[in-house]
């Protein structure tokens, strides 16, 4: 009917142009941050609570899996009428997304700290008062105020413990331990090998090249230059067809290795303790180019629903106790100095195994995650920046 | 026409199809009573321990509660905005129906991720915060086109004379509505209102972008999955949702004779996850 | 089939208050009263997201904030038109999907035919049943059952084991997931196509016959182009939902080395890198232009199926 086919064009225009009003409206009201680190965080005028008020019941982690555990978190509940809600998330990155677009839901998130930076810069974290964390006293000063969580003398977060990223192996494949991370990238293990699947593995290629490759002069495996950033990731494509799967979960990796799919793999500590529980034949090692490794904080949402449990539950993890039932249940080194008194009342030797007691030697051997930026140590900005990262991992993966 | 012996080959392959479709749900049913928390095959035992278990876990009885939720709320507000729709398309002899029933079907044209990000983009840019609302709406969007298909479909069945008739007879609009017109579609619409809920409880794909920190019952279960614990857990509650999806769907098709749940895959909406 | 007014409303109050009036005397207000409601929820929520998501792809992130960066650039398009990593995965989402549609093709077209031309009438409705049944049973319950049967100690090793032949490996590999996906879309190609071989009037077949034509050669030249229209309109259905899923590649997918249960050389696909993009990388405007791949990608297909005229057989 053609009378009625004027309007139509109308109306379909109509509707469109009102759609893109709206939308073009709604984009007058956003600014954007600009998202360097010259300008101070956000929330850095955000003063934290001076007291802890009564329980809210209720408490939102984003936490790594292994870091909830019943037999700590249990116990918290009945002290306090706090229900955790627990998500795990398996990288950092999605971390930080969970946290950034979780729109406040979330109370805290166990940071790496390859987030934690990027969190406090995105105004998705705010300070938190130590004076109400009793135990913060007897943290290791570096702890106390770390780079990747203390920012102009604020702390928009409280360190909870730190650990290596290792080299998993089958016993029964490799009596002896390998000696070098160079197994990883050895052909002959064509689709027996399991890393990372996170654009951080990129650095572990890095270390490796650091001493099998020094003319590239990598110093700090976040830092690189085009040239020695390039070198890694050829090394990761050349290792790709080694690769049976990427692991994206620890559970993920505990699979690998308990059906035989895989022999030798990048791991969390937490890996092993729990393949060795299931009676697993593994073992694990730091080769002689060293570890990359995380330091983990809980930090506090800006929008946290909950920060009364949220202080209650920084308390009881910063605990000795709790310190210690943490680091034996992942394999990880606590904060707290008190702890290792603990941890050897729970597992005689475990203190001098996860280096609690000496662990500033064992300490500068790891390079802890952190977020690549243009900027590099000596001051000069040709780095690659983490978006780079990214898009080369999934090239690498692709 | 056929000859006996294709006759017999095809009735095989119908047969063997039919086994390829049915083989997996049976057992993922089966699976829900394995009494080994390794899920291989075969079965070691039957058991009922971990119907129990699963519904002593909060967080599964939080997902299901968020479920219920969430699939109300989107059905009754697509039961109210369907079926305005249906009556004004069916009374209106414009261009505009063909305009309005592709844009309706659009969310379930359109692959479900693309609906999901759009949906978390414009809810992030007008700074709305994820939360059981923004499910509702992300469910309503395409549950709409459910219930309008079922109620416009009973409406160009059901004859305009008896809404004629009635008026004539001296009832007014409202009264020839509550008397006439809602009975005659009353089945129409409450089977779009099971093919919405069905549709709504079993979905994740828009549902991932559009929840916070809520798990529905079917996040969880892609969580669960994903980390590969509780597996004896996710068998019951895998379970528990086949039920729940195949039932409603069962009852809307007897209460429109087959035809609202199959006709038109598309905009009938068969659940694509 | 509108309802008409029939002259005048009646005087009798009961009947006609002052808004009943207004309504009978412009008898397209009140369906377009109807319409607003649903109409402004889809254009105010649903299109306006769309336009939004469109407009995003233009945009950039800071990637260490990962904040939306409102300057107006092509970078997103360009990074995916030139690097080589999303053409390969486009590829490979691309050659799965249509790997899917004929599969699913060729397992559909005979019991489509078994139900059209061969069945009876009870039969044809109960298998129709039947197979609508398993589509609306959970989809992720479905995907689900079947890591059960691929995985190590699943089904599919027991029964191969049990006749002696090896284990075979498939548990998450591309080979997995186009099992999957044939399985699921299964039905979405079986109903088009036994609608279309449904409508063909027995009197074709009949009149080939009396001109000579031997069974097979009727169902080649006769029945199989009648029925290209159904086929095709099930495989929109295929294709498009192989093209944006993302959950069977994350709980299916493999890492992608060499060897035929991983050809196509890797599991990333478009589904998993925009939710990647997304729910990991936090870079929504990178994949609202990855997302504009399947639409095109789609509207493409869309284009040729009509010409082939399966929007009648839809």
């Amino acid at each position: 009917m053609r009378s009625t086919e004027g309007p139509a064009v109308w109306v379909r225009l109509g509707t469109l142009a009102a759609a893109a009003l709206i939308a073009v409206t709604a984009c007058g009201s956003n600014t954007s941050t600009g998202g360097s680190t010259a300008a101070p965080p956000p929330t850095a005028g955000m003063k934290p609570q001076t007291s802890i008020g009564t329980g809210e019941g209720q408490l939102n982690l984003i936490a790594w899996e292994g870091y909830t555990d019943d037999s700590w978190v249990k116990p918290f509940t009945a002290a306090t009428g706090c229900v955790v809600n627990h998500k795990y998330a398996g990288t950092s990155d999605e971390m930080f997304t969970l946290m950034d677009g979780g729109g406040g839901q979330y109370d805290m998130v166990s940071a790496s700290g390859n987030a934690s930076i990027r969190l406090i810069y995105a105004g998705d974290v705010k300070p938190m008062n130590t004076a109400l964390i009793p135990d913060f006293n007897d943290f290791q000063t570096y702890f106390k105020a770390p780079d990747y969580n203390t920012i102009g003398g604020i702390h928009y977060g409280i360190s909870l413990q730190w650990g290596p990223n290792v080299l998993l192996y089958n016993t029964k494949k490799f009596p002896i331990a390998p000696t070098s991370w160079s197994v990883i990238y050895d052909k002959q293990y064509s689709g027996l090998v399991t890393v990372y699947g996170d654009s951080m593995t990129i650095a572990d290629a890095a270390l490796y090249l650091a001493k099998a490759q020094p003319n590239l002069g990598i110093k700090d495996p976040y830092e690189l230059t085009q040239k020695q950033f390039d070198a890694a990731v050829a090394l990761l494509k050349q290792q790709k067809p080694l690769i049976n799967k990427y692991w994206g979960s620890a559970t993920d990796e505990i699979s690998l290795f308990q059906n035989n799919d895989v022999y030798l793999g990048a791991a969390w500590p937490y890996q092993t303790i729990q393949l060795k529980l299931a009676g697993a034949p593994v073992a694990e090692t730091i080769p002689v180019e060293g570890a990359t490794g995380w330091g983990d904080t809980w930090m506090l949402g800006t929008k946290a629903p909950h920060p009364n449990c949220a202080y209650m539950w920084t308390k009881w993890v910063s605990t000795p106790t709790v310190q210690a039932e943490q680091a034996l249940f992942f394999g990880e080194t606590p904060v707290n100095t008190k702890a290792c008194a603990e941890m050897e009342k729970q597992s005689a030797g475990s203190c001098a195994q996860y280096h609690a007691d000496a662990a500033g030697t064992y300490f500068n051997t790891i390079k802890f995650w952190k977020t690549p930026i243009a900027t590099c140590p000596d001051g000069t900005n040709n780095c690659v920046p983490y978006a780079q990262w990214l898009t080369a991992w999934t090239s690498i993966t692709g | 026409m056929e000859g006996t012996w294709t006759k017999l080959a095809l009735r095989i392959w119908a047969a063997l199809i039919l086994l390829f479709l049915f083989i997996p749900i049976l057992l993922i049913l089966l699976y829900a009573f394995n009494t080994s928390n390794i899920e291989s095959w075969p079965i070691p035992g039957l058991t009922l321990k971990w119907f129990k278990a699963t519904w002593e876990d909060h967080e599964v009885r939080t997902a299901l509660l968020l479920s219920l939720q969430a699939g109300l709320g989107a059905t009754a507000l697509a039961l109210v905005l369907g079926s305005c729709a249906a009556f004004a398309i069916h009374r209106m002899t414009f261009f505009g129906r063909d305009v309005v029933s592709l844009l309706f079907v659009l969310p379930l044209a359109l692959p479900g991720i693309i609906t999901g990000i759009a949906l978390r983009a414009f809810f992030h840019f007008n700074g709305v915060s994820l939360s059981i609302w923004t499910i509702v709406v992300g469910h309503t969007t395409f549950c709409i086109v459910v219930v309008y298909n079922n109620v416009l479909a009973r409406l160009r069945r059901t004859q305009g004379s008896l809404v004629e008739a009635a008026m004539d007879l001296g009832a007014n609009g409202f009264q020839t509505f509550r008397d006439i017109t809602l009975p005659l579609i009353s089945t129409a619409v409450v089977a779009g209102a099971m093919l919405a809920f069905a549709l709504s409880f079993d979905e994740v794909i828009v549902t991932t972008f559009t929840a916070g920190a809520q798990n529905t019952l079917p996040i969880w279960i892609f969580g669960a999955i994903r980390l590969g614990q509780r597996l004896p857990e996710v068998n019951v509650v895998v379970s528990f949702v086949i039920l729940v999806t195949i039932i409603p769907v069962v009852i809307a098709a007897r209460l429109t004779g087959g035809g609202g749940a199959a006709r038109v895959p598309a905009a009938a909406s068969p659940p694509r996850g | 089939m509108a309802v008409k007014t029939l002259g005048r409303p009646r005087a009798k109050g009961g009947a006609a208050g002052p808004l009943q009036s207004l309504l009978w005397r412009w008898q397209w207000l009140r369906p377009a009263l109807l319409l607003v409601p649903p109409l402004a929820w889809f254009v105010v929520v649903y299109l306006t997201s769309l336009v939004l998501l469109l407009i995003t792809a233009f945009w950039t992130i800071d990637s260490f904030t990962s904040q939306i960066v409102q300057v107006w650039n092509v970078e997103n398009f360009r990074t995916i038109a030139v690097d080589p990593t999303y053409r390969l995965i486009v590829v490979r989402t691309v050659a799965l999907a249509a790997l899917v549609t004929v599969t699913d093709a060729t397992l559909a077209f005979p019991f489509a035919y078994f139900m059209a031309r061969v069945a009876s009438r009870r039969t044809q409705t109960f298998l129709f049943a039947a197979v609508l049944l398993p589509l609306w049973a959970s989809y992720l319950a479905r995907v689900y059952a079947w890591i059960l049967i691929l995985n190590h100690n699943g089904l599919l090793n027991w029964s191969l084991q049990s006749i002696g032949l090896p284990p075979a490996n498939i548990g998450y590999s591309n080979v997995a997931m186009w099992i999957v996906f044939s399985y699921i879309w299964l039905p979405f190609m079986i109903i088009p196509t036994y609608a279309a071989l449904e409508r063909v009037p027995e009197s074709l077949l009949e009149a080939a016959a009396d001109l000579g034509a031997r069974r097979w050669r009727a169902v080649r030249d006769v029945v199989l182009p009648l029925a290209m229209p159904g086929v095709v309109a099930g495989s929109i259905f295929t294709f498009s939902l192989t093209l944006g899923d993302f959950i069977t590649p994350i709980l299916i997918g493999g890492a992608g080395g060499k060897g035929l249960r991983d050809f196509l050389g890797g599991s990333t696909f478009i589904g998993n890198v925009i939710y990647t993009n997304v729910g990991i990388a936090s870079n929504v405007p990178f994949a609202a232009a990855l997302a504009t791949v399947p639409v095109v990608i789609m509207a493409v297909y869309l284009l040729g199926a009509k010409r082939l005229g399966a929007f009648e057989a839809l």
